[in-house]
């Protein structure tokens, strides 16, 4: 068993993955991606806090999720990095230059909206051509680059065919791919992507996710994008930035958000988890009045105990085992979950054992350790 | 049980009243308005066709009718421009009196055009608040085609802002943020993504202030000047005619007027059906 | 770039959808003069006039025998038109709102007719069934009734300007209401009359307030269709904006307008009443952006 306890819940991670080059093919990429800096941003809509202290670093061509749920800031992040708002404190720089002192039409990204927001006006086409044919004269390009550069666009979403469509004869997902390609027709130095695939069904949201990842790979963009869906960005992202309230919780690749929280927040977003109040107390854990097997250090205190439900081991009824009551049981995909009431306080927690495990009861008494766990200051 | 497309006449109900609400509502609609504009009709019918045409042909009555149609075009396009501005400003922008003028927008619905017409009159005559501001440059509106059209205007205003309004209201500031985040300017952005989705509503309030122009009397007869072949618009020459019992004359204009509005009623609403298809939705 | 730099520039970004402030003002500036020269201003011209001769002359103008008939005509023709109009906007958005039967929509294009006439068309039509060579005008003159050049065809003038205004009104909002209130009360056990006055009168009041207060409006100030039927003979067949065209025609400017001025009173009011409603109950007024 381990143990892991953690005190200090945030810490911003350098990255150090290397710049991949795009392959020189591709028709979406302008130079080497860049990479995208954030210090100390804060933004307060009049009285209201959205960002408090926002510092976060990100490499070039990397794929980075901003996860949490509503009201956590993640938006507000995005768009402040898009130039759609504009902090009240803090520098934002991509690769060295500072991008505060930019409009949104000079950052050169690409930001695909939670709705679309195709020019339902517009046939498909124009829609990805639109960027282009905004230039000034000076940088724009001639109608045949714009064309050519349209078609390879549409190929490389696997739209080719769709272009003289309107935005209302298309699908929620074709829909998504255009307004990715129209993004991306501009040759973006950062792509922003707001809950791409929020309003999508969820067969559809799963392609589009595996297909937005082999893109990814295929361009090597700089990435960010929002979601509340932590499967999507464990799925998704090199690296995860969970946000709460205005505050990044923590920053890691998925595997280090699933296995090692930084805080009982991340550890009860990310995965399932079941969560007990416990306090220390000469350096022992105690639930209720029972002393619990687990090995801990540190000061006395509260402590969140939180450990993910199939993560436990059935003990023998011995004093040091987690004890309760099994008040349900039901299939849980591949296994099955009981809810346990457990302790003099009659804590309900959840608790899942292998599906052919000798039958558990209603009423049963059962005892338990969790393998693996985690605590938090309280 | 009958489904509903086995009924006859009427989906079956448990609602009662209907025969008495039909049958006032139909005896009512007959008495006051089938029947009379039925009169109309039949007039004409029995004037025949040769006659109608020779008295549709008068140059007089031409006259007449293409200062009317020519102004009412000219004050709804006036109209259609500003209405789209009137209706911008109010939506978009917070401003000191802002509410208040956007009750203030419906004044011409509610003021009778008498009223509206000497007023207009006064402020426009060459010894008027405007009129005598125009004056020193040769400028004259009162009591000439150019005062048929700011009576015109006055009266078609609200339509175009009423119907372009709600529509206005409705727009995803996010298009707008999607065009310049792809690095397009102010002006384009308003140019290409707005304007074109207030197409379909701005064909519709042109049309239905150009219709309402068209018939207009009293806010026009005072300020116009009513001079045969110059500054005389049809409904006056309605009027006209019947004071000289000149019936058949009357409802000849009436009816060519009716025509006319009724076709060009109907190419608007295609327009704007075609722009609604194009422009209007998802 | 500097930091300093950056931050300057940063406090001249706007927000992305937005214009430049100056542009925004000379818009709003624009848009505010155009409606002060072409609403207000004419507006305020009518009560410059009328009391431009002093507060002793507008009172005589508007107790003047004439311009005291007129006003109970004009109140006599919109207490007969608005009642009748109302009661036929009930039935008719009855009807229309809570069944379905076939030549539904072409019923409401209908209704909608006497918007789409112009006024003095509108008495035109009378006078050639009413008038002295109209269609029934002899016979009914035979027998000394007056219809045309008398208060008989003003009302009918008026019945048919108005003729719209509480239906529409009323059509969409209980198109939307639909029939479950009714049903539920009948399924109570309650009689046709009491289930409209109790059940759906409540549900749509606002909205028919709006429509009489526009139908009144209109009733009111009518002036292309009732001058043709009218005949204009002062003290009898005059309404208030008849009366105001004989005093303009006769160069008595000041007592036009203060007879104006009465009626552009009235239109102040009703516009009043017309937003209030609008800014309270704009869900139980559905059309109140359609005219």
């Amino acid at each position: 068993m381990e143990a892991l306890v953690h005190t200090d819940p945030r810490f911003a991670v350098v990255g150090e993955r290397p710049a991949v080059p795009p392959p020189p093919s591709s028709p979406a990429t302008w130079g080497a991606p860049v990479g995208v800096t954030v210090e100390h941003v804060v933004k307060a809509f009049g009285e209201t806090p959205a960002l408090f202290d926002v510092s976060l670093r990100i490499a070039p061509g990397e794929l980075v999720a901003l996860l949490g749920p509503s009201g956590s800031g993640k938006t507000t992040l995005l768009r402040v990095l898009a130039g759609l708002e504009f902090p009240t404190g803090g520098r934002v720089l991509f690769g060295d230059d500072d991008a505060l002192g930019l409009s949104v039409q000079d950052r050169h990204i690409g930001f695909v909206f939670q709705s679309y927001a195709l020019f339902k006006s517009m046939r498909v086409f124009d829609n990805i051509a639109f960027g282009l044919r905004a230039r000034p004269s000076r940088t724009r390009p001639s109608r045949s680059a714009i064309r050519d550069r349209v078609m390879r666009l549409l190929e490389l979403v696997q739209l080719a065919g769709l272009e003289d469509r309107y935005p209302s004869q298309l699908s929620g997902g074709q829909r998504q791919r255009v307004a990715l390609a129209r993004a991306l027709a501009i040759e973006p130095r950062v792509l922003l992507l707001d809950e791409p695939f929020g309003a999508l069904d969820s067969k559809v949201r799963r392609e589009l996710r595996r297909w937005l990842r082999e893109l990814h790979e295929e361009t090597g963009h700089t990435t960010v994008f929002v979601t509340h869906d932590q499967e999507e960005a464990i799925e998704l992202a090199d690296r995860i930035v969970v946000l709460n309230r205005g505050r990044i919780e923590q920053v890691g690749t998925p595997d280090e958000i699933y296995d090692r929280p930084a805080s009982a927040f991340v550890a009860g977003f990310i995965g399932e988890s079941t969560m007990l109040p416990t306090r220390l107390e000469d350096g022992r854990l105690f639930l209720d009045d029972r002393s619990l097997d687990i090995p801990v250090n540190g000061d006395d205190g509260p402590r969140t105990l939180v450990f993910r439900p199939h993560d436990v081991e059935l003990v023998g009824d011995r004093p040091g085992a987690i004890a309760g009551r099994v008040v349900a049981e039901r299939r849980h995909g591949a296994s099955r979950r009981l809810d346990v009431e457990i302790g003099l306080r009659r804590h309900r927690v959840e608790v899942d054992v292998p599906a052919g495990y000798p039958q558990v009861d209603k009423g049963n008494r059962i005892t338990f350790l969790p393998n693996r766990w985690w605590l938090f200051a309280a | 049980m009958a489904s509903s497309s086995t009924w006859a006449f009427r989906k079956p109900s448990i609602i009662p009243g209907f025969g008495l609400a039909l049958g006032f509502t139909l005896t009512w609609l007959s008495l006051i308005v089938l029947i009379p504009l039925a009169g109309l009709v039949v007039f004409t019918g029995s004037l025949g066709w040769a006659e109608f045409i020779r008295l549709a042909l008068d140059p007089r009555i031409l006259a007449a009718l293409r200062l009317s149609f020519g102004a009412a075009l000219l004050a709804a396009a006036i109209n259609a421009v500003f209405g789209v501005l009137v209706a911008w400003v109010l939506v978009r922008y917070e401003f000191p009196g802002r509410r208040l003028l956007d009750a203030f927008v419906d004044l011409p619905f509610a003021l009778p055009t008498a009223v509206a017409g000497i007023a207009l009159t006064a402020l426009y005559a060459p010894n008027g608040w405007i009129g005598g501001l125009l004056g020193p440059f040769g400028l004259k509106v009162a009591y000439t085609p150019a005062g048929v059209v700011v009576a015109l205007v006055f009266i078609g205003l609200p339509f175009v802002v009423r119907t372009v309004q709600p529509v206005m209201e409705e727009i995803d500031r996010e298009l707008e943020e999607a065009a310049a985040s792809l690095g397009a300017t102010r002006w384009r952005t308003v140019r290409t993504v707005i304007l074109p989705t207030l197409l379909p509503p701005l064909l519709t309030g042109f049309g239905l202030a150009l219709a309402r122009a068209v018939g207009e009397y009293g806010s026009v007869i005072f300020i116009a000047g009513n001079i045969p072949f110059v500054s005389e618009i049809a409904p006056l020459l309605i009027v006209v005619k019947l004071t000289e019992f000149n019936y058949p004359a009357a409802t000849a204009i009436a009816t060519l007027m009716l025509l006319i509005s009724f076709a060009l009623l109907l190419f608007i609403n295609l327009v704007q059906a075609w722009s609604r298809r194009r422009y209007g939705n998802v | 770039m500097s930091d300093a730099f950056a931050r300057a520039c940063g406090a001249v970004l706007r927000p992305p959808a937005t214009e430049r402030p100056f542009v925004r003002w000379m818009l709003i500036a624009t848009a505010v003069a155009f409606l002060l020269v072409f609403l207000l201003l004419p507006l305020v011209a009518v009560f410059f006039e009328a009391f431009s001769k002093g507060v002793v002359a507008y009172f005589a103008a508007i107790t003047e025998r004439d311009a005291l008939a007129a006003m109970r005509l004009t109140l006599l023709v919109a207490a007969i038109s608005v009642p009748a109009n109302l009661v036929f906007g009930v039935a008719a958005a009855w009807a229309v709102a809570k069944f379905e039967f076939r030549g539904k929509s072409v019923l409401v294009t209908l209704i909608d007719l006497p918007f789409s006439v112009s006024p003095v068309t509108s008495g035109l039509i009378y006078v050639l069934i009413f008038g002295a060579q109209g269609w029934l005008g002899p016979t009914l003159q035979a027998h000394g009734i007056q219809v045309i050049f008398a208060v008989p065809g003003i009302v009918l003038a008026t019945l048919f300007v108005t003729f719209p205004f509480v239906a529409r009104e009323l059509i969409p909002i209980m198109q939307e209401q639909g029939t479950r209130d009714e049903e539920a009360a009948l399924s109570l056990g309650a009689g046709g009359f009491r289930t409209f006055f109790r059940v759906t009168l409540p549900n749509i009041k606002w909205a028919l307030l709006y429509g009489v207060l526009l139908c009144n409006a209109r009733a009111m100030g009518e002036f292309g269709a009732v001058s043709v039927v009218s005949g204009k003979i002062r003290g009898q067949t005059n309404t208030m904006p008849l009366h105001v065209e004989i005093l303009y025609n006769e160069y008595m400017g000041v007592a036009a307008f203060a007879v104006a001025s009465l009626l552009a009173l009235i239109a102040m009011i009703t516009l009043a009443a017309k937003t209030g409603l609008e800014w309270r109950y704009a869900d139980e007024i559905a059309a109140t952006r359609r005219h």
